[in-house]
Protein backbone atom coordinates (compact mmCIF):
# COMPACT_ATOMS: atom_id res chain seq x y z
CA UNK A 1 0.00 0.00 0.00
CA UNK A 2 1.43 3.09 -1.26
CA UNK A 3 -0.48 5.42 1.28
CA UNK A 4 0.51 3.33 4.47
CA UNK A 5 4.24 3.39 3.39
CA UNK A 6 3.68 7.27 3.44
CA UNK A 7 2.22 7.31 6.92
CA UNK A 8 5.52 4.99 8.11
CA UNK A 9 7.49 7.34 6.40
CA UNK A 10 5.81 10.58 7.65
CA UNK A 11 6.04 8.88 11.37
CA UNK A 12 9.73 7.75 11.19
CA UNK A 13 10.16 11.23 10.74
CA UNK A 14 8.33 12.30 14.59
CA UNK A 15 11.96 10.53 15.98
CA UNK A 16 13.81 13.49 16.14
CA UNK A 17 16.79 11.77 15.55
CA UNK A 18 16.17 11.06 12.55
CA UNK A 19 14.91 14.05 11.99
CA UNK A 20 18.60 14.97 12.39
CA UNK A 21 20.05 12.67 10.30
CA UNK A 22 18.10 13.92 7.13
CA UNK A 23 18.68 17.36 8.32
CA UNK A 24 22.22 16.74 8.13
CA UNK A 25 22.17 14.78 4.69
CA UNK A 26 19.67 16.98 3.08
CA UNK A 27 21.16 20.97 4.68
CA UNK A 28 24.48 21.02 2.53
CA UNK A 29 22.52 20.66 -0.75
CA UNK A 30 19.72 22.80 0.05
CA UNK A 31 21.88 25.62 1.13
CA UNK A 32 23.80 24.97 -2.09
CA UNK A 33 20.97 25.51 -4.44
CA UNK A 34 20.00 28.23 -3.03
CA UNK A 35 23.27 30.03 -3.27
CA UNK A 36 23.49 29.09 -6.93
CA UNK A 37 19.55 30.31 -7.93
CA UNK A 38 20.10 33.57 -5.62
CA UNK A 39 23.34 34.00 -8.06
CA UNK A 40 21.39 33.08 -11.20
CA UNK A 41 18.16 35.21 -10.28
CA UNK A 42 20.65 38.22 -9.27
CA UNK A 43 22.62 37.69 -12.29
CA UNK A 44 19.17 37.83 -14.21
CA UNK A 45 17.49 40.58 -12.38
CA UNK A 46 20.84 43.08 -13.05
CA UNK A 47 20.93 41.52 -16.67
CA UNK A 48 17.25 42.39 -17.81
CA UNK A 49 17.00 46.41 -18.78
CA UNK A 50 14.80 48.63 -16.49
CA UNK A 51 11.24 48.57 -17.32
CA UNK A 52 10.32 51.91 -20.02
CA UNK A 53 7.94 53.71 -16.94
CA UNK A 54 9.55 52.57 -14.08
CA UNK A 55 13.50 52.43 -14.47
CA UNK A 56 15.67 50.83 -12.57
CA UNK A 57 12.99 50.65 -9.55
CA UNK A 58 11.36 47.84 -11.15
CA UNK A 59 14.39 45.65 -9.88
CA UNK A 60 12.94 45.77 -5.83
CA UNK A 61 10.14 43.88 -7.53
CA UNK A 62 12.35 40.87 -8.03
CA UNK A 63 13.12 40.91 -3.69
CA UNK A 64 9.45 42.13 -2.98
CA UNK A 65 6.97 39.81 -4.84
CA UNK A 66 9.02 36.85 -3.80
CA UNK A 67 8.98 37.64 0.17
CA UNK A 68 5.68 38.71 0.25
CA UNK A 69 4.40 34.92 -1.33
CA UNK A 70 6.83 33.30 1.02
CA UNK A 71 5.06 35.46 4.05
CA UNK A 72 1.54 33.97 2.91
CA UNK A 73 3.80 30.50 2.77
CA UNK A 74 5.02 30.71 5.95
CA UNK A 75 1.69 31.22 7.76
CA UNK A 76 0.60 28.19 5.58
CA UNK A 77 3.45 25.74 6.43
CA UNK A 78 2.39 27.10 10.25
CA UNK A 79 -1.21 26.49 10.05
CA UNK A 80 -0.54 23.07 8.58
CA UNK A 81 2.21 21.88 11.50
CA UNK A 82 -0.43 23.33 13.60
CA UNK A 83 -2.79 20.79 12.69
CA UNK A 84 0.00 18.66 13.33
CA UNK A 85 0.18 19.75 16.76
CA UNK A 86 -3.45 19.27 17.41
CA UNK A 87 -4.57 16.66 15.56
CA UNK A 88 -2.01 14.07 15.49
CA UNK A 89 0.48 15.36 18.09
CA UNK A 90 3.42 15.07 15.93
CA UNK A 91 6.40 16.33 18.30
CA UNK A 92 8.03 17.70 15.29
CA UNK A 93 4.89 20.03 14.05
CA UNK A 94 5.31 22.30 17.25
CA UNK A 95 8.85 22.53 16.44
CA UNK A 96 8.40 23.26 13.18
CA UNK A 97 5.64 26.40 14.06
CA UNK A 98 7.58 27.80 16.96
CA UNK A 99 10.57 28.48 14.62
CA UNK A 100 8.91 29.33 11.75
CA UNK A 101 7.38 32.52 13.19
CA UNK A 102 10.42 34.72 13.51
CA UNK A 103 11.26 33.47 9.76
CA UNK A 104 7.75 34.57 8.32
CA UNK A 105 7.95 37.90 10.25
CA UNK A 106 11.43 38.93 8.74
CA UNK A 107 10.17 38.36 5.03
CA UNK A 108 6.98 39.95 5.89
CA UNK A 109 9.49 42.78 7.22
CA UNK A 110 11.05 42.56 4.22
CA UNK A 111 7.90 42.51 1.84
CA UNK A 112 6.69 45.33 3.89
CA UNK A 113 10.23 47.22 3.40
CA UNK A 114 10.94 47.12 -0.08
CA UNK A 115 7.28 47.75 -0.72
CA UNK A 116 7.67 50.98 0.94
CA UNK A 117 10.68 51.94 -0.48
CA UNK A 118 9.29 50.95 -4.47
CA UNK A 119 6.19 52.96 -3.05
CA UNK A 120 7.99 55.86 -2.81
CA UNK A 121 9.24 56.77 -6.35
CA UNK A 122 6.09 54.89 -7.79
CA UNK A 123 3.14 55.89 -5.90
CA UNK A 124 4.62 59.46 -4.42
CA UNK A 125 4.42 58.00 -0.71
CA UNK A 126 5.84 55.22 1.79
CA UNK A 127 2.97 54.14 2.70
CA UNK A 128 -0.91 54.38 2.27
CA UNK A 129 -3.62 52.65 3.99
CA UNK A 130 -4.61 50.00 1.20
CA UNK A 131 -6.11 46.87 1.99
CA UNK A 132 -3.21 44.71 0.97
CA UNK A 133 -0.52 46.91 2.36
CA UNK A 134 -2.77 46.70 5.94
CA UNK A 135 -3.45 42.90 5.80
CA UNK A 136 0.06 42.46 5.27
CA UNK A 137 1.04 44.61 8.01
CA UNK A 138 -1.72 42.80 10.48
CA UNK A 139 0.18 39.59 9.54
CA UNK A 140 3.11 40.63 10.69
CA UNK A 141 1.67 41.85 13.78
CA UNK A 142 0.21 37.98 14.19
CA UNK A 143 3.42 36.83 13.62
CA UNK A 144 5.21 39.46 16.57
CA UNK A 145 1.92 38.69 18.63
CA UNK A 146 2.62 34.57 18.35
CA UNK A 147 6.38 35.05 18.75
CA UNK A 148 5.58 36.65 21.95
CA UNK A 149 2.96 34.04 23.10
CA UNK A 150 5.17 31.66 22.48
CA UNK A 151 8.16 33.03 24.56
CA UNK A 152 5.39 34.12 27.38
CA UNK A 153 4.88 29.98 28.10
CA UNK A 154 7.61 28.03 30.07
CA UNK A 155 6.48 24.54 29.05
CA UNK A 156 7.31 24.24 25.71
CA UNK A 157 4.44 21.33 24.70
CA UNK A 158 2.03 23.79 26.07
CA UNK A 159 2.86 26.65 24.42
CA UNK A 160 2.83 24.78 21.32
CA UNK A 161 -0.66 23.71 21.31
CA UNK A 162 -1.95 27.19 22.55
CA UNK A 163 -0.31 29.04 19.81
CA UNK A 164 -1.33 26.02 17.46
CA UNK A 165 -5.13 26.84 18.18
CA UNK A 166 -4.39 30.71 17.60
CA UNK A 167 -2.44 30.42 14.47
CA UNK A 168 -5.36 28.46 12.77
CA UNK A 169 -7.77 30.99 14.40
CA UNK A 170 -5.42 33.94 12.63
CA UNK A 171 -5.52 31.67 8.99
CA UNK A 172 -8.76 33.35 8.57
CA UNK A 173 -6.38 36.37 7.74
CA UNK A 174 -4.55 34.83 4.46
CA UNK A 175 -7.64 34.49 1.90
CA UNK A 176 -7.90 38.16 2.91
CA UNK A 177 -4.45 39.33 2.16
CA UNK A 178 -5.00 36.93 -1.24
CA UNK A 179 -7.53 38.62 -2.45
CA UNK A 180 -7.93 42.07 -0.79
CA UNK A 181 -6.53 43.55 -4.44
CA UNK A 182 -9.42 42.36 -6.21
CA UNK A 183 -12.36 42.99 -3.33
CA UNK A 184 -11.22 46.25 -2.77
CA UNK A 185 -9.86 48.15 -5.70
CA UNK A 186 -6.89 50.61 -4.28
CA UNK A 187 -3.49 51.64 -4.76
CA UNK A 188 -1.72 47.98 -4.99
CA UNK A 189 -2.07 46.37 -8.06
CA UNK A 190 -3.91 43.18 -8.71
CA UNK A 191 -2.03 39.47 -8.90
CA UNK A 192 -0.34 39.56 -12.35
CA UNK A 193 1.56 36.49 -12.31
CA UNK A 194 -0.86 33.81 -10.37
CA UNK A 195 -4.15 34.48 -12.14
CA UNK A 196 -6.15 31.46 -14.16
CA UNK A 197 -5.83 33.37 -17.54
CA UNK A 198 -2.03 33.38 -17.66
CA UNK A 199 0.52 35.41 -16.20
CA UNK A 200 0.30 39.00 -17.70
CA UNK A 201 3.74 39.74 -17.18
CA UNK A 202 6.05 40.41 -19.83
CA UNK A 203 8.54 37.40 -20.20
CA UNK A 204 11.48 39.45 -19.62
CA UNK A 205 10.47 39.82 -15.90
CA UNK A 206 8.49 36.67 -15.33
CA UNK A 207 11.69 34.43 -16.10
CA UNK A 208 14.13 36.56 -13.14
CA UNK A 209 10.97 36.45 -10.63
CA UNK A 210 10.24 32.79 -10.82
CA UNK A 211 13.92 32.24 -10.39
CA UNK A 212 14.10 34.43 -7.80
CA UNK A 213 10.93 33.05 -6.19
CA UNK A 214 12.61 29.44 -5.71
CA UNK A 215 15.19 30.95 -4.76
CA UNK A 216 13.66 32.23 -2.04
CA UNK A 217 11.62 29.32 -1.28
CA UNK A 218 14.53 27.27 -0.82
CA UNK A 219 16.15 29.65 1.25
CA UNK A 220 13.12 29.65 3.45
CA UNK A 221 13.16 25.94 3.63
CA UNK A 222 16.64 25.64 4.06
CA UNK A 223 16.92 27.87 7.36
CA UNK A 224 13.88 26.38 8.17
CA UNK A 225 14.88 22.72 9.03
CA UNK A 226 18.10 24.53 10.11
CA UNK A 227 16.11 26.89 12.72
CA UNK A 228 14.27 23.33 13.52
CA UNK A 229 17.44 21.53 14.26
CA UNK A 230 18.82 24.13 16.31
CA UNK A 231 15.39 24.11 18.48
CA UNK A 232 15.96 20.08 18.62
CA UNK A 233 19.14 20.31 20.20
CA UNK A 234 18.46 23.65 22.57
CA UNK A 235 15.67 21.24 23.78
CA UNK A 236 18.16 18.18 24.16
CA UNK A 237 20.96 20.99 25.70
CA UNK A 238 18.10 22.07 28.82
CA UNK A 239 16.81 18.46 29.68
CA UNK A 240 20.27 17.47 29.89
CA UNK A 241 21.03 20.72 31.89
CA UNK A 242 18.11 19.18 34.04
CA UNK A 243 19.63 15.93 34.35
CA UNK A 244 22.62 17.47 35.75
CA UNK A 245 21.32 19.63 38.27
CA UNK A 246 19.21 16.68 39.83
CA UNK A 247 22.50 14.52 39.59
CA UNK A 248 24.19 17.14 41.38
CA UNK A 249 21.64 17.52 44.08
CA UNK A 250 22.05 14.10 45.08
CA UNK A 251 25.31 13.14 47.08
CA UNK A 252 25.92 9.74 45.79
CA UNK A 253 27.47 10.60 42.87
CA UNK A 254 30.92 9.97 41.51
CA UNK A 255 33.06 12.25 43.96
CA UNK A 256 30.75 11.34 47.41
CA UNK B 1 -26.25 26.39 31.23
CA UNK B 2 -28.90 29.59 32.64
CA UNK B 3 -27.64 28.88 36.25
CA UNK B 4 -23.70 29.49 34.85
CA UNK B 5 -25.39 32.71 32.81
CA UNK B 6 -26.88 34.18 35.43
CA UNK B 7 -23.80 33.50 37.80
CA UNK B 8 -21.18 35.30 35.32
CA UNK B 9 -23.64 38.23 34.82
CA UNK B 10 -23.85 38.68 38.48
CA UNK B 11 -20.19 38.29 38.98
CA UNK B 12 -19.52 40.85 36.22
CA UNK B 13 -21.93 43.81 37.44
CA UNK B 14 -20.94 43.53 41.37
CA UNK B 15 -18.28 45.28 42.61
CA UNK B 16 -15.07 44.29 41.37
CA UNK B 17 -16.58 42.86 38.34
CA UNK B 18 -15.26 45.32 35.76
CA UNK B 19 -18.48 45.63 33.80
CA UNK B 20 -18.79 49.33 34.69
CA UNK B 21 -14.91 50.03 34.45
CA UNK B 22 -15.50 49.48 30.93
CA UNK B 23 -17.52 52.20 30.28
CA UNK B 24 -16.29 54.45 32.38
CA UNK B 25 -13.37 53.76 30.31
CA UNK B 26 -15.07 54.13 26.66
CA UNK B 27 -16.50 57.35 28.12
CA UNK B 28 -13.03 58.75 29.36
CA UNK B 29 -11.31 57.44 26.26
CA UNK B 30 -14.01 59.50 23.98
CA UNK B 31 -13.48 62.46 25.88
CA UNK B 32 -10.04 62.82 25.42
CA UNK B 33 -10.48 63.08 21.48
CA UNK B 34 -11.71 66.84 21.95
CA UNK B 35 -8.80 67.64 23.72
CA UNK B 36 -6.31 65.59 21.09
CA UNK B 37 -7.92 67.38 17.91
CA UNK B 38 -9.18 70.67 19.38
CA UNK B 39 -13.04 71.24 20.18
CA UNK B 40 -14.25 71.98 16.39
CA UNK B 41 -17.75 70.40 15.94
CA UNK B 42 -17.83 69.73 12.17
CA UNK B 43 -14.19 67.85 12.40
CA UNK B 44 -15.48 66.19 15.84
CA UNK B 45 -19.08 65.17 13.69
CA UNK B 46 -17.41 64.34 11.01
CA UNK B 47 -14.97 61.53 13.22
CA UNK B 48 -17.77 60.81 15.79
CA UNK B 49 -18.48 57.02 14.51
CA UNK B 50 -14.71 56.12 14.29
CA UNK B 51 -13.96 57.76 17.34
CA UNK B 52 -16.89 55.88 19.09
CA UNK B 53 -15.98 53.14 17.74
CA UNK B 54 -12.48 52.78 18.54
CA UNK B 55 -13.54 53.11 22.19
CA UNK B 56 -15.73 50.60 22.60
CA UNK B 57 -13.44 48.11 20.18
CA UNK B 58 -10.64 49.46 23.50
CA UNK B 59 -12.93 49.22 26.43
CA UNK B 60 -13.85 45.79 24.88
CA UNK B 61 -10.49 44.37 24.90
CA UNK B 62 -10.07 46.13 28.79
CA UNK B 63 -12.11 43.38 30.44
CA UNK B 64 -11.18 40.21 28.36
CA UNK B 65 -8.33 39.18 30.12
CA UNK B 66 -10.46 38.35 33.40
CA UNK B 67 -12.94 36.24 31.49
CA UNK B 68 -11.76 32.70 32.20
CA UNK B 69 -8.65 34.09 34.92
CA UNK B 70 -11.79 34.71 37.11
CA UNK B 71 -12.50 31.00 36.96
CA UNK B 72 -8.81 29.87 37.15
CA UNK B 73 -8.02 31.41 39.90
CA UNK B 74 -11.07 29.83 42.27
CA UNK B 75 -11.35 26.67 40.67
CA UNK B 76 -14.19 26.54 39.16
CA UNK B 77 -12.45 26.36 36.01
CA UNK B 78 -11.41 22.92 36.55
CA UNK B 79 -15.55 21.72 37.32
CA UNK B 80 -16.60 23.07 33.90
CA UNK B 81 -13.77 21.05 32.31
CA UNK B 82 -14.95 17.97 33.84
CA UNK B 83 -18.32 18.34 33.40
CA UNK B 84 -20.51 16.95 30.59
CA UNK B 85 -21.87 19.15 29.18
CA UNK B 86 -19.58 19.82 25.69
CA UNK B 87 -17.42 22.81 26.97
CA UNK B 88 -17.78 24.83 23.55
CA UNK B 89 -21.54 25.52 24.80
CA UNK B 90 -20.24 26.03 28.04
CA UNK B 91 -17.80 28.46 26.45
CA UNK B 92 -20.24 30.12 24.13
CA UNK B 93 -23.20 30.86 27.02
CA UNK B 94 -19.60 32.41 28.90
CA UNK B 95 -18.94 34.70 25.90
CA UNK B 96 -22.90 35.07 26.31
CA UNK B 97 -22.46 36.62 29.70
CA UNK B 98 -19.54 38.01 28.90
CA UNK B 99 -21.07 39.98 26.56
CA UNK B 100 -24.35 40.78 28.31
CA UNK B 101 -22.17 42.52 31.29
CA UNK B 102 -19.46 44.24 29.21
CA UNK B 103 -20.26 44.67 25.89
CA UNK B 104 -23.99 45.93 26.35
CA UNK B 105 -23.25 48.70 28.68
CA UNK B 106 -21.12 50.07 25.50
CA UNK B 107 -23.37 49.52 23.45
CA UNK B 108 -26.05 51.54 25.84
CA UNK B 109 -23.70 53.81 26.61
CA UNK B 110 -22.61 55.14 22.45
CA UNK B 111 -25.81 57.41 22.30
CA UNK B 112 -24.67 59.71 24.90
CA UNK B 113 -21.10 59.94 23.57
CA UNK B 114 -22.69 60.12 19.94
CA UNK B 115 -24.15 63.62 21.23
CA UNK B 116 -21.18 64.27 22.88
CA UNK B 117 -19.43 64.08 19.58
CA UNK B 118 -21.80 66.54 17.87
CA UNK B 119 -23.44 63.45 15.57
CA UNK B 120 -26.58 63.37 13.99
CA UNK B 121 -29.67 61.59 15.13
CA UNK B 122 -28.99 58.96 11.94
CA UNK B 123 -25.62 58.42 12.45
CA UNK B 124 -25.94 57.91 16.67
CA UNK B 125 -28.58 55.25 15.57
CA UNK B 126 -26.35 53.74 13.08
CA UNK B 127 -23.22 54.05 15.01
CA UNK B 128 -25.48 52.13 18.28
CA UNK B 129 -26.81 49.60 15.73
CA UNK B 130 -24.08 48.74 14.02
CA UNK B 131 -22.28 48.45 17.51
CA UNK B 132 -25.00 46.59 18.60
CA UNK B 133 -24.14 43.49 15.84
CA UNK B 134 -19.97 44.09 16.04
CA UNK B 135 -19.15 44.10 19.84
CA UNK B 136 -20.53 39.97 20.15
CA UNK B 137 -17.60 39.61 17.10
CA UNK B 138 -14.86 41.36 19.73
CA UNK B 139 -16.34 38.98 22.48
CA UNK B 140 -16.03 35.65 20.66
CA UNK B 141 -12.52 36.60 19.18
CA UNK B 142 -11.42 37.74 22.50
CA UNK B 143 -12.59 34.23 23.96
CA UNK B 144 -9.64 32.82 21.88
CA UNK B 145 -7.07 35.13 23.53
CA UNK B 146 -8.32 35.29 26.80
CA UNK B 147 -8.29 31.36 26.82
CA UNK B 148 -5.18 31.30 25.43
CA UNK B 149 -3.29 33.62 27.87
CA UNK B 150 -5.15 32.07 31.00
CA UNK B 151 -2.32 30.31 32.31
CA UNK B 152 0.17 33.39 31.88
CA UNK B 153 -0.01 35.38 35.48
CA UNK B 154 -0.05 39.26 33.50
CA UNK B 155 -1.19 38.08 30.10
CA UNK B 156 -3.55 41.29 29.87
CA UNK B 157 -1.31 43.29 27.16
CA UNK B 158 -0.79 39.79 25.32
CA UNK B 159 -4.42 38.96 25.14
CA UNK B 160 -4.69 42.93 23.85
CA UNK B 161 -1.89 42.38 21.18
CA UNK B 162 -3.40 38.73 19.66
CA UNK B 163 -7.29 39.71 19.53
CA UNK B 164 -6.49 43.46 17.78
CA UNK B 165 -5.58 42.01 14.56
CA UNK B 166 -8.56 40.14 14.41
CA UNK B 167 -10.49 42.15 15.48
CA UNK B 168 -9.66 45.01 12.60
CA UNK B 169 -12.33 43.58 9.90
CA UNK B 170 -14.90 44.46 12.42
CA UNK B 171 -14.10 47.25 12.99
CA UNK B 172 -13.32 48.46 9.26
CA UNK B 173 -16.97 47.18 8.32
CA UNK B 174 -18.38 48.85 11.86
CA UNK B 175 -17.33 52.28 10.94
CA UNK B 176 -17.86 52.05 6.84
CA UNK B 177 -21.88 51.09 7.65
CA UNK B 178 -22.17 53.49 10.42
CA UNK B 179 -20.52 56.24 7.63
CA UNK B 180 -22.66 54.48 4.74
CA UNK B 181 -25.90 55.74 7.27
CA UNK B 182 -24.76 59.15 6.91
CA UNK B 183 -23.50 59.99 3.19
CA UNK B 184 -25.72 59.51 0.58
CA UNK B 185 -24.13 57.87 -2.27
CA UNK B 186 -22.79 54.61 -0.06
CA UNK B 187 -25.18 52.15 0.84
CA UNK B 188 -25.45 51.30 4.20
CA UNK B 189 -26.74 47.24 3.79
CA UNK B 190 -23.78 45.67 2.36
CA UNK B 191 -21.44 46.40 5.14
CA UNK B 192 -24.04 45.80 7.65
CA UNK B 193 -24.58 42.65 6.48
CA UNK B 194 -20.99 41.99 6.42
CA UNK B 195 -20.69 42.67 9.54
CA UNK B 196 -23.45 40.50 10.16
CA UNK B 197 -21.57 37.84 8.88
CA UNK B 198 -18.36 38.51 10.55
CA UNK B 199 -20.46 38.26 13.90
CA UNK B 200 -21.74 34.80 13.34
CA UNK B 201 -18.80 33.41 11.65
CA UNK B 202 -16.94 33.93 15.10
CA UNK B 203 -19.88 32.71 17.20
CA UNK B 204 -18.65 29.88 15.69
CA UNK B 205 -15.00 29.90 15.40
CA UNK B 206 -14.51 31.57 18.31
CA UNK B 207 -15.83 29.47 21.36
CA UNK B 208 -14.55 26.41 19.06
CA UNK B 209 -10.80 27.63 19.68
CA UNK B 210 -11.53 28.83 23.22
CA UNK B 211 -12.42 25.50 23.90
CA UNK B 212 -9.56 23.79 22.29
CA UNK B 213 -7.01 25.89 24.05
CA UNK B 214 -9.06 25.78 27.30
CA UNK B 215 -8.72 21.88 27.18
CA UNK B 216 -4.74 21.93 26.42
CA UNK B 217 -3.57 24.99 29.04
CA UNK B 218 -5.60 22.66 31.92
CA UNK B 219 -3.37 19.41 31.85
Amino acid sequence: MPESLAITKFSDLANPTRFLGLAARILPWMAGMTAILFAIGLYLTFASDGDYQQGMTVRIMYVHVPSAWLSMMCYSVMAVSAIGTLVWRHPLADVSHKTAAPLGAAFTLIALATGSLWGKPMWGTWWVWDARLTSVFVLFLMYLGLIALTRAMDDPGKAARVSAVLILVGFVNIPIIKFSVDWWNTLHQPASVIRLDGPTIDKEFLWPLLVMAIAFTLLFFTLHIAAMRNEIWRRRVSAQRRMAARMAGQPSAKEA
Amino acid sequence: MTALLLRDLKLSVRAGGGALIGVLFFMTVVAVIPFGVGPDLNLLSRIGPAIVWIGALLSALLGLDRMFQTDREDGSLDLILMQEHPLVLTVLIKCLAHWLGNGLPLVIASPLLGLFMNMSEVAIGATMLTLLVGTPALTFIGAVGAAVAVALPRGGLLVSILVLPLAIPVLIFGVSASYAAVEDPAPFMPPFLILVAITMFFAVIGPIGAALALRNTAD
